[in-house]
């Protein structure tokens, strides 16, 4: 099947199985490999990307889903070489540790703080319920989106 | 002259390129030359936890889709290969004969895309005659049917064979007023990195590449050669970005190992990473202990003598998990305390269950959950508060070495003081009369307050010596090449802050090499929370002969004695005392010494011995007395990891400690039926932690020095783990103790509490 999406501002088509995950059309027809795998049940939230401004976990999406949509995976958040202030809190406050959960967690951090520009660290922490992380016991990541919503870092 | 950058909070140089582009795991290698038109590789697993193979049709697998060749045991001629921890327990790395847990792989499937690799393996046919299936470790102990034939048992290893003694019994506790026994389920837990296993394969011109996702690039060479029977020069392994280990990814597992030798066969670069499901089944577990313990002593609470039997389930393969309740469990049953009498026999058992491995604190965790554990029924016994019983017990501090009753060497504690501050902290009294106040009012919501005080063993593997190089490019950037492989650890950060502050390189000018054997051939990887009091001492130690080696050359180029070459770290610039204006640059040395080996020094650093991180914990529950359910409400931590490099790093790593511990404590368990299938074999299914069951916690902070490396660092990568599980444990059952409930085991669901309360009521 043919399919038309924006990904990062840039207007991609391509032809792909019906079968295919969002999350496999953007690693491997894309080469967007910044976005991991984690699990095979739509438990961890390593996979999750912005469809339309919204995070979602792009392992419980078809790509035909996303045909006509809008995207942005952890390659485009950063602009102009600047780093977006959710990745800047996570860097400040030492919110990640091997990487491998950091951008599906700083895409559902975003995307958490658009919903709810000011949470409650309790909110934070049942906001980010959907998405693993092994290393940092997540101490440091709910102290990252609270310094984001704060405006400092 | 600046301060030194030691024990600051550096933040991450390896940060940027993990939040804007990600890292490159080994699923991420799409670039990579070598591995173009790489195919893909998909295991067949056992469906049965024990049973003869009888047949294998791969015929419908082979006309599938894409797929270019199916491999079982008998195509690649495997040969059986024994353990090396019981020479008897034999296997293929594709079972040929018989298979002993679910999850085994049978056959490799390899075809054009992943997808059709999915499709295909589900078509090839397995035969088998069901064997009865040992999921019980007491079972399989005195069951008739044998896992491993040729053992004679299912007990594989026992630390009475080693020649340590064996328990006396009950005559142990002569004397004693009060004896308590308990058994403890130190359950099986899943390791979970958030990437899974993953390996990638090519021969180049007679050589194998194999990239590989692991803690130790240079070991898991050894495993591979072994397993392929290739000699050194044959092999190269390279270790992209790893997305977590703990302790997991410390060995080679037989997915690894055979992928060079389809490939060789295949004639084509091979690929693989297994899915989550087949990570719960593949990827070893951890702990998975029964402990039967008794402690006894007088009322006043001083205890007597205290004896363990740890039972250690090995899964199905005589692996890593088997030798670390003799080694690390074993060693460390005395604890934090100066009890006159010690004795523990441990019995390693093998299951048709996933084989054991490391995972984070690796046979330590266990220890302290059992002494802590007995210490609190003890104390519970006698009617006295676990913290004053506890008091009574430890060993006073020491900044020389200790030697415990069992027999451990410590280098330095100071127990009661870590007591005494995490206490402090946590306003232990307030919290006791917040308790006694619900406690008298009947709340629904009880609190419980859990306190433990550990000790552990990090640094502990021999041969407790990191080898480090530095070498300075003629640009003026600095190569650090280190032993140790960082899976999220910092290496990059804190092994620049090192050679920084020895060189007056600036950070952003220092790159660091690891994990690439061609590159770094020795090195002992990252494991037991060895990294930086050996691997950073090693970069401390060649930093320093880097700075002699470039002041003899400073000394050449500026015509003046050696003894007058001085280094300004703030510049980074060599010059003779007294005239700063004249200096040569680390660059001008580097191009100096180009014709002459270059500016270069490759350094050895050796630990007398391991060191023993110490700390206490607070852990503060809710228990929901009608439904059982526990709330975390605050967990502190005391966690001495002697002098600090940068507080931000350990903070880290105690945070996931932490978590990693409460896991175990509340929630996290691997199960599986009578049959031997395997029922939290996925994400959805295994109770993996979240943030929203965790509080944010409260790090105390203390500091005591070791002796045994420059830097005065012991590890923090596991402590935060040891000392949190008996915390939350302890803490949930003091919150339903007064309602008469002794133990809970772990882990401590809505459900065991629940039942607890309902069984101490009727």
């Amino acid at each position: 099947m043919k399919i038309s999406v924006t990904v990062n501002g840039e207007k991609r088509e391509s032809e792909i199985e019906p079968r295919t995950l969002l999350v496999q059309y953007i690693r491997e027809n894309l080469a967007l490999t910044g976005t991991n795998v984690g699990c095979d049940t739509s438990s961890c939230g390593a996979c999750s990307m912005h469809l339309n401004g919204e995070a979602v976990k792009s392992c419980t999406v078809l790509a035909v889903q996303a045909d006509g949509c809008d995207l942005t995976t952890i390659e485009g958040v950063a602009k102009g070489g600047k780093m977006h202030p959710m990745q800047e809190a996570f860097m400040q406050n030492h919110g990640l540790q091997c990487g491998s959960c950091t951008p599906g967690m700083v895409m559902a951090a975003i995307s958490l703080l658009k919903e709810n520009p000011n949470p409650t660290e309790e909110q934070v922490r049942l906001g980010l319920e959907g998405n693993l992380c092994r290393c940092t016991g997540y101490h440091n990541i709910v102290q990252s989106v609270l310094a984001c919503a704060k405006g400092g870092n | 002259m600046g301060g030194s950058i030691l024990g600051n909070r550096v933040i991450r140089k390896e940060d940027p390129k993990f939040l804007t582009t990600g890292g490159v795991y080994v699923d991420d290698l799409l670039d990579e030359p070598l591995l173009a038109g790489a195919a893909h590789v998909t295991y067949v697993r056992s469906t049965v936890a024990h049973g003869r193979i009888t047949g294998i049709d791969v015929s419908d697998a082979l006309s599938a889709p894409g797929v270019i060749a199916v491999y079982t045991a008998a195509d690649l001629e495997l040969q059986a290969m024994p353990a090396t921890f019981n020479p008897g327990a034999k296997r293929t790395l594709l079972s040929s004969d018989k298979v002993r847990f679910v999850g085994e792989p049978v056959a490799a499937v390899i075809t054009e895309t992943r997808e059709q690799g999915e499709d295909a393996a589900e078509m090839v046919i397995i035969d088998y005659d069901v064997l009865p299936v040992l999921v019980d470790m007491e079972e399989a102990m005195t069951s008739s049917t044998l896992i491993f034939e040729e053992c004679g048992s299912n007990v594989v290893f026992d630390s009475t064979a080693l020649g340590m003694p064996d328990n006396t019994g009950e005559a142990f506790f002569e004397g004693c007023e009060v004896v308590v026994k308990g058994r403890f389920i130190n359950q099986r837990v899943a390791p979970c990195p958030l990437e899974v296993r993953g390996s990638a394969v090519a021969w180049v011109d007679g050589r194998l590449y194999q990239w590989l996702s692991t803690q130790h690039a240079q070991g898991a060479k050894d495993g591979i050669k072994a397993a392929l029977g290739l000699d050194d020069a044959q092999l190269r392994v390279i270790t992209p970005d790893v997305g977590g280990g703990f302790g997991a990814k410390i060995g080679v597992y037989p997915e690894e190992s055979l992928l060079g030798m389809m490939s060789k066969k295949l004639g084509r670069p091979l690929c693989w990473r297994e899915t989550r499901s087949e990570s719960m089944l593949g990827m070893g577990h951890g702990r998975a202990q029964i402990q039967y313990v008794t402690i006894g002593g007088t009322r006043e609470g001083k205890v007597l003598a205290y004896q363990m039997h740890v039972l250690q389930d090995c899964g199905a393969w005589v692996d890593m998990g088997t030798i670390l309740a003799p080694f690390m469990t074993r060693p460390m049953s005395s604890a934090v305390y100066a009890f006159p009498k010690v004795e523990c026999r441990t019995t390693s058992i093998v299951t048709n269950t996933t084989p054991t491995t490391a995972y984070r604190g690796a046979g330590r965790p266990e220890a302290t959950a059992a002494a802590e554990r007995a210490m609190d029924m003890f104390a519970l016994e006698i009617g006295k508060d676990p913290v004053d019983v506890r008091r009574m017990n430890l060993i006073p501090k020491f900044l020389d070495k200790h030697t415990t009753v069992i027999g451990q060497t410590y280098d330095v504690g100071d127990y009661e003081t870590a007591l005494d501050k995490v206490l402090d902290a946590a306003d232990y009294k307030s919290l006791r009369a917040e308790q006694a106040k619900r406690r008298a009012s009947g709340d629904v919501k009880q609190l419980g307050i859990g306190v433990s005080v550990y000790v552990e063993i990090t640094g502990g593997v021999p041969p407790m010596g990191e080898t480090a190089k530095i070498e300075v490019q003629e640009n003026g950037r600095a190569v650090v090449y280190t032993g140790t492989s960082p899976h999220g650890q910092g290496h990059a950060t804190a092994w620049s802050m090192i050679a920084s502050d020895q060189t007056g390189i600036p950070m952003d000018m220092i790159d660091l090499v690891w994990g690439d054997t061609d590159l770094v051939p020795v090195g002992g990887g990252t494991m037991g929370s060895r990294s930086l009091q050996q691997g950073g001492a090693a970069v401390n130690l060649a930093s320093i002969e880097l700075v002699d080696q470039a002041k003899k050359l400073a000394a050449r180029q500026l015509e003046a004695n050696e003894a007058d070459i001085e280094l300004d770290r703030d510049r980074g610039v060599f010059h003779v005392s007294g005239t700063p204006a004249i200096a040569k640059t680390w660059a001008d040395l580097a191009t100096a010494a180009k014709g002459d080996g270059g500016l270069s020094q490759e350094s050895r650093f050796t630990a007398e011995g391991a060191s023993f991180p110490f700390g206490a914990h607070v852990a503060v529950v809710e228990v929901d007395t009608e439904t059982g359910k526990v709330r975390h409400l605050r967990h502190v931590a005391l966690d001495d990891a002697g002098r600090v490099l940068n507080p931000l790093l350990l903070e880290g790593q105690i945070h996931g400690g932490l978590a990693q511990g409460t896991a175990q404590a509340l929630l996290e368990e691997v199960r599986y039926d009578s049959d031997g299938n395997p029922i939290t074999s996925n994400l959805a299914d295994y109770a993996f932690i979240s943030a929203a069951e965790l509080p944010s916690f409260e790090v105390v902070h203390m500091e005591t020095p070791t002796y045994l490396n420059p830097l005065g660092a012991k590890g923090i990568g596991e402590s935060g783990t040891i000392g949190s599980t008996p915390a939350v444990q302890s803490a949930v059952v003091d919150a339903v103790s007064h309602l008469g409930v002794k133990h809970i085991d772990m882990p401590t669901t809505s459900e065991r509490v629940w039942a607890a309360i309902m069984s101490a009521k009727s």
